[in-house]
């Protein structure tokens, strides 16, 4: 007889052969697609051919995005670059995504199709859970784990309980998905879920566009989870369906399913929220930040880099100057999104406004290239994580924030509240 | 297994990846190289004081943050010789089984242990001896199917023994 069971559940039991699992079980299970970039390829590529593999287990369902210190930053980068490229060259892996095709591979793989709902998805990189967002069972591994998943197309995972969200209530103005998330962290600690799915629900959830969803899946992460789920529905496979690149099957909770935990919150009382260094547990409303000077706004990344988040941050800034002293980068998660940035007058409005507008990379976020962070300076940042030392030196200060926070503290030079630059809130979507 | 012997040395909670190998040497490849910089945003010094076979002994979460096996991989080359912590991150879990990097999670012994505290650790039974006081710590044992990721040497030749010698996979 069927059981109950939760997104998650079910997904990790159709790839593994089983009618139901329980959390806490080991199980074997058969992956439909894997990706790793430009840092994380490399050692698995050595891995690969230390385990005497061959051949991929299937070259279709393989993506190699280089995108962390892509275009190269230097020799030792250009050397990991091609790496990654002379294997895709030799193992014909179809989706290898050069420069001048590539962005931030989790932008990059939600747009082309090929992270799709009731998946099973590996990636050698840590917010391979943003593809939750989309309903697939997706998370982050190393190398080593990816290397073996190539040579068999088969990994092993611990099903985590899920741990339910349920966001209702009426958000206020300029409030949005990172506010949520930012929000949840903050609650519930950067251990909060760990080893455990967190899956979003609720009616804030069900009105929130994928973009929304992928920033919320992305910063699951960030709570010490295996993944984040949110589930399928109508949002869901008008997205995918123009897209997908396979066949696939969604899965959805039963409403009886067990959960270690169901959380209700009513968040029409929330103000947008920053993330003080260097933990992004240290949440708090953007109104009590202290209104010290910001060296530099940085909006992009795998968290916000989509045209959605590009769409609200000009908003702000059109018709605006960048406050003096502060700089201002704006990097869209990939060349599609540039593209309609470009049409849609938004790169000129960044421009106008006194940012920069680059090519898409990862690069400021791992403190790799194109806007390192000195000794004592100090950044709002649309990523995911503020740690010491993650955006270039030790000592330097990293604020987490929302596009339209981000875009607002680059006008007024410290951090601020986006409704302080007074644009009408009918304007806001 | 061998039983292990070092010298501990303490960090706190949450320590992440990035601290544990900053973004801006993922570009190096040698385990040694990365090894010179392993918690240096935490410790400029430690990596210097670390003794092969030490044990570095951590509050909770540890390994949290980016995926990045890196940290492990530098770890394990400056001479860890095994990571005690309260509890681990996930993906930091998985990568030190894999490349063979031996972790105990117990939380009394990541509470109690000293700084510069002689330690024994036999990890097949999870046993964790404080020299000096004589007393020992219990940690949960690796499940079957980690002992034999573990026995067979890591992931590595792991995978090589289900390939079967002809690098196609058979199951």
């Amino acid at each position: 007889m069927a059981r109950p069971q939760t997104i998650a559940e079910k997904i990790l039991a159709a790839h593994a052969g089983l009618e139901f699992v329980e959390p806490g079980q080991l199980v074997l299970v058969r992956v439909d697609f894997l990706l790793a970039n430009d840092i994380t390829a490399p050692p698995a590529i050595e891995a690969f051919r230390k385990m005497g593999a061959r051949r991929v287990f299937d070259r279709s369902r393989l993506a190699l995005v280089p995108d962390h210190f892509a275009p190269a930053r230097d020799v030792a980068a250009a050397e990991l670059l091609r790496v990654t490229r002379d294997f895709a060259r030799e193992h014909d892996v179809e989706h290898y995504f050069e420069v001048g095709e590539m962005g931030i591979e989790h932008v990059v793989l939600p747009e082309s199709g090929l992270a799709l709902p009731g998946e099973v998805i590996l990636g050698a990189d840590s917010h391979t859970c943003t593809y939750g967002a989309l309903g697939a069972f997706a998370c982050g591994v190393g190398s080593t784990d990816l290397a073996a998943a190539m040579a068999l197309g088969e990994t092993w995972l611990k099903v985590p309980p899920t741990v339910r969200f349920e966001f209702t209530g009426r958000l206020r103005p300029w409030v949005s998905a990172k506010d949520l998330i930012l929000h949840t962290i903050g609650r519930i600690g950067v251990d909060g879920a760990r080893y455990q799915a967190m899956e979003f629900a609720g009616p804030l959830i069900e009105a929130m566009d994928m973009a929304g969803r992928m920033t919320m899946a992305n910063m699951a992460v960030e709570a010490g989870a295996k993944t984040g789920l949110v589930n399928p529905d109508a949002t869901t496979l008008e997205y995918v369906a123009p897209r997908a690149r396979r066949p696939f099957s969604p899965a959805r909770s039963d409403p009886d399913a067990r959960y270690e935990a169901v959380h209700r919150w009513d968040v029409s009382d929330l103000e947008p929220q920053v993330s003080l260094p260097h933990s992004p547990e240290n949440v708090v409303p953007v109104t009590e930040v202290d209104p010290v000077p910001i060296d530099q706004v940085f909006i992009g990344t795998c968290t916000n880099g989509r045209l959605e988040d590009l769409r609200v941050a000009a908003r702000l800034l059109k018709g605006r100057r960048v406050a003096r002293g502060l700089r201002c980068l704006v990097i869209p998660g990939s060349q599609a999104v540039y593209l309609q940035a470009l049409r849609e007058g938004i790169i000129e409005a960044f421009i106008e406004a006194g940012c920069i507008v680059s090519t898409s990379t990862c690069g400021p976020c791992i403190g790799g290239h194109m806007g390192v962070l000195a000794e004592g300076e100090r950044a709002v940042s649309t990523n995911n994580r503020n740690f010491y030392g993650r955006m270039g030196a030790r000592g330097a200060f990293n604020y987490l924030a929302s596009p339209a926070v981000a875009a607002a503290t680059a006008v007024l030079g410290r951090v601020a509240h986006p409704a302080e630059l007074g644009v009408p809130v009918e304007e806001v979507a | 297994m061998r039983e292990l012997r070092g010298r501990v040395h303490r960090v706190g909670d949450d320590v992440d990846t990035d601290v544990i190998i900053p973004g801006r040497y993922l570009a190096l490849t040698r385990p040694e190289d990365l090894a010179r910089h392993v918690l240096e945003d935490l410790d400029p010094e430690l990596a210097r004081r670390i003794r092969p076979g030490d044990v570095l002994v951590a509050g909770k979460n540890f390994g949290c943050g980016s995926s990045r096996e890196h940290a492990p991989v530098a770890l394990k080359a400056a001479g860890v010789g095994c990571v005690i912590a309260g509890s681990f991150a996930r993906i930091f879990y998985r990568n030190a089984i894999n490349v063979g990097l031996p972790i105990l999670e117990c939380p009394e012994a990541a509470r109690e242990l000293e700084a510069g505290a002689a330690v024994s650790v036999d990890l097949t039974r999870g046993a964790i001896r404080d020299e000096g006081s004589g007393r020992e710590y219990r940690a949960a044992v690796f499940p079957p199917f980690v002992l034999e990721i573990i026995r067979a040497g890591g992931l590595v030749p792991y995978v090589r023994r289900r390939l079967g010698g002809d690098g196609e996979a058979v199951s």
